[in-house]
């Protein structure tokens, strides 16, 4: 057995879930399952592989000869330009509770 | 089989242009019919009929004034629920979104309308498109109509059961690790997932950013190809979409395939897959061959860790993204004595179960003195997986395999063993994680008359090849195997 009760509480509280007791039980022998099924990555020797963090396909290759440094050819960076975007109000329509122009929520801070 | 069937783009754009029917009358015809079906089928979730009609009636004024129309004028097009649309409900098959109404359209859903196409309505799905059989909708299971008894595939499998059923003729899906190909040959239609990047995500609810792709499902090749040209493109509104040149998809569709070369990966054809799965894919390569393709035998050594590495790489994602749904900004809230207690009782009781389980698998994954031994070791694993298709296409200039190990399979058969279910993947992860884009199309039936999908994947940004590879096999009556 790789997952304890103690796991499963554990991770419940840092993915801020509430589990009910039969869901405890219920996700402890599942993620088990789970796994062990995934323990077979562990077969693989992967001391010298880079992992796969970018998915950015395609980009122009920096040329030799251009002037263009090789960061800005990798990367598809905007111009750092303010664009008006007036959705508060239609944001603020969707919340649960909202006293403009700001989201309610329980006490925070106990004083 | 449904008259609604018998429309195409094509047939659409001529009947229109010859002021044979008008876009409101095609659009009534398609409302009739889901109105008829939907109930059995729950493929729709929530049908916008007012914003349907309206952009109906600005087509039907545009051909009376003699404009020039949209690529999709008149088109009904069904979305899937994960996509925003504005002013129209989007619940991503989650009771935590019951009630949420974005306030701005997906990229490519404003691509859409703008090519003329009418949005009929919302599909239904998996909860944030988490599962392969439909079955975990908060809003109840899809129907497949090929067979009522059987699932349509998932997650997207309320797209696919539109187009199979003639409740729209295109659909919106969105593929993490097969949710448009499985659903499109569990239901046999053609299904399209694009190369990362190809089509902006922008308004695309978020579950793991680094597979999530939007694509289409279509009654044939010439369509999905005609929603391709309309939706891909480079968005500033996605810095991960992609500024590389976007080719006429429909243009040259028609182009030979003649010379190409087909890799076969015995690793798609061994253990775990249905006999007559095999027999018609194998049937299917033959036909292409007879087309003037030359197969190659390929092996691809790390497909076999590629559901492991998915399950890791995907639920670490979605435990990021889905941290936002907290009672706070929008969707459920459910009351706490503390924002704590809030943030917990509103998500126990806001995400159903498979979702419950991919966030734990997720946190651990990423928690304090594991994220070496798995997230980590996943990201490099997948670096392989992609090295083995970079290799493979110095060798073949596409892959073609089985998109499913079996055909559909039926409502409540795996829905208590999670492991199972994630192994119905295990022919399209690998194709996600590299980032290639991939179609599934139609390869004959079972002697149960259940559809077998075919996959051909290509490299990146190859989605022309992909779509005349597909196309060639349609016309030569590969569907029908």
């Amino acid at each position: 057995m790789t997952i304890s009760r103690e796991d499963v509480l554990r991770v419940a509280e840092l993915a801020h879930l509430e589990l009910t007791p039969e869901e405890i039980e219920l996700y402890r022998g599942q993620l088990d399952e789970i796994l062990n099924y995934i323990s077979k990555l562990q077969q693989l020797d992967v001391a010298h592989v880079e992992p796969m963090t970018q998915m950015s396909f395609g980009r122009a290759e920096p040329a030799a000869s251009s002037r263009t440094s090789r960061h800005e050819a990798e990367t598809d960076l905007r111009e750092d330009k303010l664009r008006p975007c007036n959705i508060a109000d239609a944001v603020l329509e969707q919340a649960p509770d909202a006293v403009k122009p700001f989201f309610r929520v329980p006490k925070v801070i106990e004083r | 089989m449904s008259a609604t069937k018998a429309w195409t783009v094509a047939s659409i754009q001529a009947a229109l242009r010859s002021k044979k029917v008008s876009a409101r009358e095609i659009a009534t015809e398609f409302y009739a019919n889901i109105d008829r079906r939907n109930p059995d089928i729950n493929a729709y979730l929530t049908l916008s009929r007012e914003r349907a009609f309206a952009q109906a009636d600005r087509v039907d004024v545009a051909t009376a004034c003699g404009e020039k129309l949209g690529p999709l004028a008149g088109v009904p097009i069904a979305v899937k629920d994960v996509i925003s649309t504005a002013g129209i409900r989007t619940t991503c098959g989650s009771k935590i979104l019951e009630t949420y109404v974005p306030p701005y359209d997906a990229t490519a859903v404003a691509r859409l309308e703008k090519a003329g196409a009418v949005i009929l309505g919302k599909t239904n799905c998996d909860e944030f498109a988490m599962g392969s059989s439909n079955e975990n909708s908060a809003y109840g299971p899809v129907r497949n109509p090929v067979a009522m008894d059987r699932v349509p595939g998932g997650s997207s499998g309320g797209s696919a059961a539109t187009v199979a059923a003639g409740l729209a003729v295109a659909a919106l899906g969105t593929d993490t690790g097969g949710s448009i190909r499985q659903p499109g040959a569990c239901c046999g239609v053609p299904a399209m997932m694009p190369t990362y990047g190809r089509v902006s995500r922008y308004g695309l609810i978020a579950f793991a950013s680094s597979l999530d792709r939007i694509g289409p499902f279509a009654m044939n090749v010439a369509d999905a190809a005609a929603i391709m040209s309309v939706i891909a493109g480079h968005d500033e509104n996605d810095a991960t979409s992609a500024a590389v040149p976007l080719p006429d998809y429909t243009a040259g569709i028609e182009q030979s395939i003649q010379g190409l070369r087909i890799g076969v990966p015995e690793e798609y054809f061994g253990e775990g897959i249905d006999g007559q799965v095999k027999e018609k894919v194998l049937a299917g390569i033959a036909l292409l061959e007879k087309l003037g393709c030359r197969p190659v035998s390929l092996k691809m050594p790390h497909t076999e860790y590629a559901i492991a590495t998915y399950y890791i790489v995907a639920t670490a994602e979605a435990s990021s993204n889905l941290a936002r749904y907290d009672g706070v900004r929008y969707g459920l809230r459910v009351p706490g004595a503390t924002l704590i207690d809030m943030y917990r009782k509103t998500r126990e009781r806001g995400f159903g179960a498979e979702v419950k389980r991919r966030l734990m698998l997720g946190t651990y994954a990423l928690s304090s003195g594991y994220y070496d031994a798995y997230y980590l070791r996943a990201q490099k694993v997948r670096a392989l997986i992609a090295r083995d298709f970079a290799e493979a296409f110095q060798k073949v200039d596409a892959i073609v395999t089985p998109t499913t190990p079996t055909p559909a399979f039926k409502l409540g058969e795996k829905t208590s063993d999670p492991l199972q279910m994630y192994l119905a993947d295990i022919y399209t992860v690998t194709g996600s994680l590299a980032g290639i884009p991939g179609i599934s199309i139609p390869c004959g039936i079972t002697k149960e008359k259940l559809p077998i999908g075919m996959q051909i994947l290509g490299p990146h940004f190859s989605e022309s090849r992909v779509l005349q590879l597909a196309r060639a096999f349609e016309k030569a009556g590969g569907f029908l195997i």
